[in-house]
């Protein structure tokens, strides 16, 4: 005889001992590649699911996801996991927030994390690993990382040798904005190398319109967009090399080749004569939002906006962002053959705070190339990218992201992650921002650089 | 958290609320002593006794001592971090726009809120008058900052000279899209130091005029009728009568006025961040407080300074509640 209690009894101590068994397992398989919950997975046989086929049957696991991907841009990644979910039985509960960043700290200092969180900073990723919050990548994870992405990427996820977080999503800084039209009613080439641009802006000045718009207003954040021109420039001037000792503060911030590639951005940038199209002086790009800084190019009031790949959203509804449309974008050029192909960008990175193996296998999934074309095809209006060398670039829906990802692809091209994002936030988020805003409000190179070297924290 | 596990949430705070109540209001019931009214008196103030405790003493106290330790709390520094406060060139500059800020919008705020209340005070549009002053208190100060922002928004009205294809550029803001008309040079309001504070001290006062005008307008309509008679019977000039019975007679909602708009000054941060995000010195110590703490995480500079903003409220915080009691009194 059973009565509806005493079958709920039952169940709830049923489930205590599967957690219980749930743990030991995990316990016993840390160091033993990937675990699995027994069982077998809904999706198995299905080509799509193979690698998910070792977890076992997750039905009624939930995985839960913090990320600072919200509407509109969180409903492709919701329906990206469809395939996941198909394969294994388990459910992903997505939560997007704005204030992301912050929130993650107080959660972590609260112990409510979340499973899996997209990090977009790699200096957060490694805060968190220092105070013990993140869990090891599976060896699954590592593998795909291995096969699908280029080592300068997986080295972001790694701290001390040990593999942490895999990347996810990427954006190219790198880019020029301009008018095809524009470009072509002047007879003006897209410029190649760097002494070409300069020469371009000289000759599209001598016709009167400034060759250059620029905007680095953006609330608290006011001056990220210089700390990008800054870090392309480094790229180029003085190498991955440099560059990566500059970022980790191995040479001073205020190092003479910072100043003088500081100085080239200043070449551009502090020209009454190129800037600053449609908008006013060099120190209206000050005060000038970076969503309207590239506007004037539509007006034909400008020529050239240096700006990332999601620049392409701000352009408005009916312009046509494609080589043969209104707006298009080119790789900012080179200014020697020394350094290859450097490209500046962003991205997240996937860090798991368990291991259970719902949450183990939900790595595997997006670490993998059948993750990275089924977001692909879910982002109908583009915008979206990965450096997943497995991603099909005939799956991406628009022409600049489709140029973002062979940008990505590209063999010689050697990828660094925007330093500012890497370095303690005392300086990434903090006098970076502030000083190079007071540069282009008229301080001098050497007196920003050695302001943001003396607040470099001991 | 989805929606229907918040309302959940809410209704189980409800009812353990209601219960506790229950419980309380059970057990103190029999105790009809005098003894048992003091029992009684302790079982209802002691649980807000605890939630003002955890809620409000203890971190009240943890900011005073963490204020006095090194960034990552590891050891004692003494008074280093308020040192930096009054040294920093950065953070003087800071001071110097906190003094500014709240020198000017209590006084200001509160004489145009008091002379429109003077104005409009029995007009035949009184009601419309003072719908139109007050309504920016509705508007949240983040609101009324992104108003102004494009208020005072800039572009050069000759960023397109001498080109062939440009001409005439487009003015957003209503202030500079009136200077252009004008044929007077645009301006870059939120740019130029050190102006672009009083620009944004603006913004406040534009919010709370109105807030100053509802009180004081209430008092004055409570200033009794007989004594305005035999002022005027007396032949007293309009601005006489304000001087010396108008003015005398509201004293108390004044500085209740002015006080409360002292303290809201002093924790303004949402109009900075909103118009310039600190740049271009406009600064204030609850910005700087908040980015210290939270965004470049330097928490023991961050609460050196909330406890500096502390120590300057508190005394207008105590003049305040004396002043209000006084205006209860009466």
């Amino acid at each position: 005889m059973t009565t509806p209690l005493p079958r709920r009894i039952t169940a709830g101590i049923a489930a205590l001992a599967i957690a219980g068994l749930g743990l030991s397992a995990c316990g016993d398989d840390s160091d033993s590649g990937s675990p699995s919950a027994g069982g077998t997975a809904p999706g198995a046989g299905k080509p799509e699911c193979a690698q998910l086929e070792s977890f076992g049957d997750l039905t009624g696991k939930t995985v839960s996801v913090y990320t600072s991907i919200v509407a509109p841009e969180d409903a492709a990644h919701k329906a990206s996991y469809k395939v996941f979910e198909d394969c294994t039985g388990a459910t992903v509960s997505y939560e997007g927030s704005q204030e992301f960043e912050a929130q993650l700290q107080v959660r972590a200092q609260a112990g409510n994390l979340p499973d899996i969180a997209y990090i977009p900073q790699p200096g957060l990723v490694k805060s968190l690993v220092e105070a013990g919050y993140v869990k090891e990548a599976p060896q699954s994870v590592s593998d795909n990382v291995d096969e699908f992405f280029g080592e300068d990427w997986k080295a972001y996820g790694t701290v001390d040798g040990k593999f942490y977080a895999a990347p996810l999503g990427a954006n190219v800084k790198s880019f020029v904005w301009y008018s095809p039209k524009m470009f072509a009613d002047n007879g003006w080439e897209v410029p190649t190398t760097w002494d070409d641009m300069m020469a371009l802006s000289d000759t599209i000045a001598a016709s009167g319109v400034k060759p250059w718009c620029a905007g680095i207003e953006s609330g608290e954040a006011t001056g990220w967009v210089l700390t990008d021109w800054l870090e392309d420039v480094m790229l180029r001037e003085v190498g991955p090399d440099v560059y990566d000792q500059w970022v980790n503060h191995e040479i001073p911030f205020n190092d003479p080749q910072v100043a003088a590639a500081l100085d080239t951005v200043g070449g551009v940038l502090k020209d009454e004569n190129y800037v600053n199209g449609g908008i006013g002086g060099v120190t209206s790009i000050a005060t000038t939002s970076f969503q309207e800084g590239g506007l004037p190019i539509l007006k034909g009031e400008c020529a050239m906006h240096r700006q990332a790949s999601f620049y392409a959203a701000q352009w408005g509804e009916g312009v046509k962002v494609a080589e043969d449309g209104d707006v298009f974008a080119f790789y900012l050029p080179t200014e020697n053959e020394d350094f290859g192909k450097p490209v500046l960008g962003g991205g997240e990175f996937v860090t798991a705070f368990s291991d259970r193996p719902e949450v183990q296998a939900f790595q595997t999934y997006l670490s993998s190339d059948v993750w990275a074309n089924e977001k692909a095809k879910a982002t109908p209006g583009g915008g979206w990218v990965s450096a997943n060398k497995g991603l099909d670039i005939a799956n991406l829906n628009s022409p600049i992201d489709q140029l973002s990802a062979s940008i990505l692809q590209d063999p010689d091209a050697t990828f660094r992650f925007d330093g500012s994002d890497q370095m303690p936030s005392a300086v990434g988020a903090g006098t970076f921002w502030s000083e190079m805003t007071n540069w282009i409000s008229g301080d001098s190179t050497s007196k920003v650089l050695d302001a943001i070297e003396s607040s470099w924290p001991a | 958290m989805s929606t229907t596990e918040k309302l959940i949430q809410m209704v189980i705070a409800i009812v353990l609320f209601l219960g506790v109540m229950a419980v309380i209001l059970l057990l103190t019931q029999r105790l009809r002593s005098r003894a048992g009214e003091r029992v009684q008196a302790a079982a209802f103030i002691a649980p807000s006794l605890l939630l003002i405790g955890v809620g409000l003493l203890y971190p009240a106290v943890k900011t005073v001592y963490l204020s006095f330790r090194n960034s990552a709390s590891t050891e004692f520094v003494g008074f280093e971090n308020y040192q930096k406060i009054f040294t920093n060139a950065d953070q003087l500059q800071i001071l110097r726009n906190t003094a500014l800020w709240v020198l000017l919008v209590p006084t200001i705020a509160t004489a145009v809120g008091l002379i429109y209340a003077v104005l409009v005070d029995r007009a035949r549009f009184e009601r419309f008058a003072k719908a139109l002053i007050f309504l920016p208190m509705a508007i949240s100060l983040v609101g009324a900052s992104i108003i102004w922002k494009f208020v005072y928004a800039y572009k050069d009205a000759n960023a397109n000279a001498g080109t062939t294809n440009g001409g005439k550029v487009e003015q957003i803001g209503v202030l500079n899209g009136i200077l252009d008309a004008l044929g007077i040079d645009t301006y870059n309001f939120l740019f130029n130091q050190p102006w672009n504070t009083l620009f944004l001290i603006v913004i406040l006062i534009w919010v709370q005029a109105g807030f100053a005008m509802t009180i004081l307008s209430a008092s004055i309509k409570a200033i009794p009728e007989d004594i305005i008679e035999a002022a005027r019977l007396d032949g007293v000039s309009g601005l006489q009568l304000f001087r010396h019975i108008t003015v005398p007679s509201i004293r108390p909602s004044l500085i209740v006025v002015l006080t409360t708009i002292s303290i809201s000054t002093l924790k303004v941060f949402d109009i900075v961040r909103s118009t310039t995000g600190g740049n271009f010195g406009t600064k204030v110590l609850a910005f700087e407080f908040y980015v210290q703490s939270f965004r470049t995480l330097n928490p023991a500079l961050g609460a050196a300074l909330a406890t500096l903003i502390f120590v300057l409220v508190s005394p207008i915080v105590l003049y305040n509640i004396r002043q209000m009691r006084r205006l209860e009194a009466r």
